[in-house]
């Protein structure tokens, strides 16, 4: 008992969000059951969850340095045109077969860390809000998929890829694996690199990383390159999963994200959270999402639940810090005591 | 003379402070009641709890006979408290007369303005004072003394019954600070209370009848003005004779580490020249916009020089970013430790090893190992007091915060370590424990510029001194001249004579 409870004080979001998510997983199973643990409805969530899964990681990350990427959808969709251009053979450059997907991987990582790298290098040499600098941006990517494609859907694309979306193993999609994994990595990068920590301390002060002789100006392009990379396999991932890419698709997933940032403890002044939390709160959204479907809602009764969901972490946000700060007060004055 | 305010049994606490410690008060009608003590005793948070701003707690606010365990601002001011703070809260764009009768005008619930009404008020205000000003001017083009005095007006349209006044005269020139004493003085008479907060001795036995000492969040205790002399009263403030062991250079190498020659940056500071040898410990003083901060920040890397040179170990360079800064050996201690020096949620060993990061890492990765090793080696050299490494930097007490940023850049082993008022709101404590360090860096041959406008520190710590004002270099001092008696006093006069030039016309 005494293990958990020392467990839970040194993490209060990630142990509240881990009852929650527990709660709504239990408290599904009881209203559902089968239906909703099916080893279909499982593949089914496990194959949703990727897509709007990247996304949110990229969301994430402009958030821990205490900024916003407005352009991470935009991103996705353009990096998809462009490689179901490859794909399709428009861009091939006389590759076929294997030779052309990988071609089609090399576009994509490169177009995707180019969105992100002119973001950061507007943000870092500008000192423009991120806020600002992205919706310009988002604005310009849309534009260039729009003239690339008038607005039309590119299909017809290698079916080697194609089955790259659809295939399973081990009983669960590929895809979700591959989120899994990058989301390890991105967790590792976090908490042991010296990456990972100029990160928070730069997202939690950036005055004081300057005075820390921290590079801001680097931290900031390599953040929004990172972004712009975890939007790019966003992109790629819609791609398989639909067989074409068009502007436009998945605009609603913008909001979705950053509320999951927020459920995931994400502090959107930066220099806070953990990709375990923002993980379990993306399952956790697709298991309710799951859930809503089965009732058969309509989108607007989920659309009220969604609004509903982000005001109550608001407002236990609100509880939890407060609570915490007085925990932090009750500890100074300990460490008062102790230092007389 | 009959009380109009009690507090009693104020306890407040923040993070990292205990800021008051039971508190009791009485203020009186008619008169100065002063509250004196160091940097962070609490004199400011009782202000705030007294007038609303914060709640106390413990205890309770008894105003004119009425208890309040929850004053609000506004109840406060119905009551009669009016709190003139340090930046005096004016609106700048808004005309002299407006500035003094809006608050009036905003209580009268008026709801659409009135012209005639706001300049009849102004001018009473001003008369009641005796004060000629242009009530058309806005409040941006005219003299600090001047905003000083619409302040006071503001507060006494609005019927004040006590005046609190947090350090009045810092921006104010000698001739100036007369006036305002006098205006007081006048004030007292006519039945006002006045809590003046300042920590310049003289200006307390001018006008105080009460002091109210504080230290440490605790009250010391009420003198009547008369019992105490300068000496007694710091004596009081600081709970102890200050004599702080003086130091001399020891440090066999004269080889200059730092040199700068005609530095200039126009409109912060002009042709500074100084060469620094390991050991030395060179005094960086005047008043604040003297161009002491902003000259520290250039030797940074934090604000690009315009002309002039700078050579570490006698090889010329330029220092574009604290990164380069930091390559060259040049270390800096900033100004505001709170915001600049220190990530106030993260661990005391994620701070000392934040200027560090690249160093520990290894193909990548952080090793803890060596990061924590860092860590309780600077924690213990510095004596920071704290139950572990693992101890959020923000629960500590401000003293033991500044160690942690010593220890952060002492870990990256600077050749020239640059102090901006390394000592500021910390207790005597944590100060004699940083200055016994300041030294022993000092004697292993590193070049400290120690910036800061308390003399007594200036003569204890430092080998030399250099006095700026307006951004030029206006005299310097080298050991010998240093060690006459008096050297304190002429520093101290050449601050104040400069400040009184500064603003006669």
């Amino acid at each position: 008992m005494n293990k958990i409870k020392k467990m839970v004080g040194k993490d209060l979001d990630l142990s509240i969000l881990v009852g929650l998510a527990l709660l709504v997983l239990v408290t599904v199973a009881g209203a559902f059951g089968g239906s909703m643990y099916s080893g279909r409805n499982i593949q089914s969530m496990a194959f949703q969850i990727p897509e709007f899964g990247f996304l949110a990681l990229a969301m994430m990350l402009s958030n821990m340095v205490g900024g916003i990427d407005l352009s991470i959808i935009a991103n996705a969709n353009t990096v998809a045109i462009f490689t179901a251009y490859v794909l399709n053979g428009t861009w091939a450059f006389g590759t076929e077969g294997i030779a052309r997907v990988i071609l089609a991987l090399i576009v994509a990582a490169v177009t995707s860390l180019i969105f992100g790298a002119f973001n950061g290098l507007i943000i870092a040499k500008t000192s423009a809000p991120s806020l600002i600098a992205t919706l310009g941006t988002m604005t310009l990517i849309q534009g260039i998929g729009m003239a690339l494609t008038g607005g039309s859907s590119i299909g017809d694309i290698d079916p080697l890829f194609a089955e790259f979306g659809k295939s399973v193993v081990l009983g669960l999609p590929l895809i979700f694996w591959l989120f899994l994994l990058v989301s390890l990595i991105l967790g590792l990068i976090l908490s042991l690199t010296g990456f990972g920590r100029k990160l928070y301390l730069y997202g939690g002060n950036p005055v004081a990383a300057r005075f820390s002789a921290v590079n801001n100006e680097k931290m900031s392009i390599l953040v929004f390159m990172a972004t712009g990379f975890l939007a790019g396999m966003a992109g790629l991932i819609i791609l398989s999963r639909v067989n074409s890419a068009k502007v436009g698709y998945g605009d609603s997933y913008l909001l979705q994200t950053m509320i999951v940032c927020v459920i995931g403890g994400i502090s959107p002044n930066g220099g806070k959270g953990k990709v375990q939390g923002v993980v379990i709160a993306i399952i956790m959204m697709q298991v309710m999402s799951s859930a809503f479907t089965i009732m058969s809602l309509s989108p607007y009764t989920k659309k009220l639940i969604w609004g509903i969901m982000l005001v109550l972490v608001l407002g236990l946000n609100h509880v939890i810090a407060a609570y915490s700060q007085k925990r932090t007060l009750k500890q100074s004055m300990k460490n008062l005591q102790s230092a007389q | 003379m009959e009380p109009i305010l009690c507090a009693r049994n104020i306890s407040k606490s923040f993070i990292g402070v205990r800021a008051l410690n039971n508190i009791d008060i009485t203020i009186n009608a008619g008169e100065i009641h002063c509250l004196a003590g160091e940097n962070g005793c609490g004199k400011s948070t009782l202000v705030k709890c007294i007038s609303g701003v914060y709640t106390p707690d413990h205890g309770e606010v008894e105003i004119s006979g009425e208890k309040y365990k929850n004053l609000t601002p506004i109840e406060a001011m119905n009551k009669g408290i009016q709190v003139i703070y340090q930046d005096l809260s004016l609106f700048q764009h808004m005309t002299v007369a407006e500035n003094i009768a809006i608050s009036k005008l905003k209580f009268e619930g008026n709801k659409t303005i009135n012209w005639k009404k706001i300049k009849s008020i102004a001018k009473e205000q001003l008369n009641k004072i005796g004060v000629k000003m242009n009530l058309d001017e806005t409040v941006g083009e005219i003299s600090m003394a001047n905003r000083q005095m619409v302040a006071i007006c503001r507060a006494l349209a609005q019927d004040a019954k006590i005046l609190f006044m947090d350090e009045p005269t810092t921006a104010l020139t000698k001739t100036e600070v007369d006036h305002l004493m006098k205006i007081m003085l006048e004030l007292k008479k006519k039945g006002l209370a006045i809590v003046f907060i300042s920590h310049k001795l003289d200006e307390v036995f001018t006008v105080a009848d009460t002091i109210t000492i504080f230290r440490n969040g605790d009250k010391i205790g009420d003198f009547n003005s008369k019992d105490l002399d300068e000496k007694s009263l710091s004596y009081h403030m600081t709970g102890r004779e200050i004599e702080y062991p003086r130091y001399h250079r020891t440090c066999k190498d004269n080889s200059p580490i730092l040199e700068i020659d005609h530095l200039t940056r126009k409109g912060q500071y002009e042709d500074i020249s100084m060469t620094i040898r390991p050991g030395d410990i060179i005094g960086l003083t005047g008043l604040l916009g003297s161009g002491r901060t902003e000259l520290a920040m250039s030797l940074f890397g934090l604000n690009p020089t315009q002309s002039g040179s700078i050579r570490i170990n006698g090889k010329e360079t330029s220092i574009a970013s604290p990164m380069a800064a930091k390559k060259q050996g040049i270390a800096l201690l900033p100004e505001d430790r709170f915001n600049q020096g220190l990530f106030i949620e993260r661990k005391i060993k994620e701070n000392i090893s934040s200027a560090l990061i690249d160093t520990i890492c290894k193909k990548g990765l952080i090793r803890k190992a060596e990061e924590d090793t860092i860590a309780q080696k600077y924690v213990n050299e510095l004596k920071v007091r704290t139950p572990s490494i693992e101890t959020v930097v923000g629960t500590l007490s401000g003293g033991n915060q500044q160690k942690v940023v010593i220890g952060k850049w002492t870990a990256t082993a600077p050749k020239v370590f640059i102090m901006d008022t390394p000592t500021v709101g910390i207790d005597i404590g944590s100060k004699s424990e940083i200055y016994e360090q300041i030294h022993k860096f000092a004697d292993g041959g590193m070049a400290i510029i120690f910036i800061s406008d308390e003399i007594q520190e200036i003569m204890a710590n430092c080998n030399r001194v250099i006095v700026l004002a307006n951004g030029k270099c206006i005299r310097e001092f080298d050991e010998n001249e240093l060690g006459q008696d008096g050297a304190d006093k002429i520093i101290t006069d050449l601050i104040g004579s400069q400040s009184a030039e500064e603003v006669t016309p």
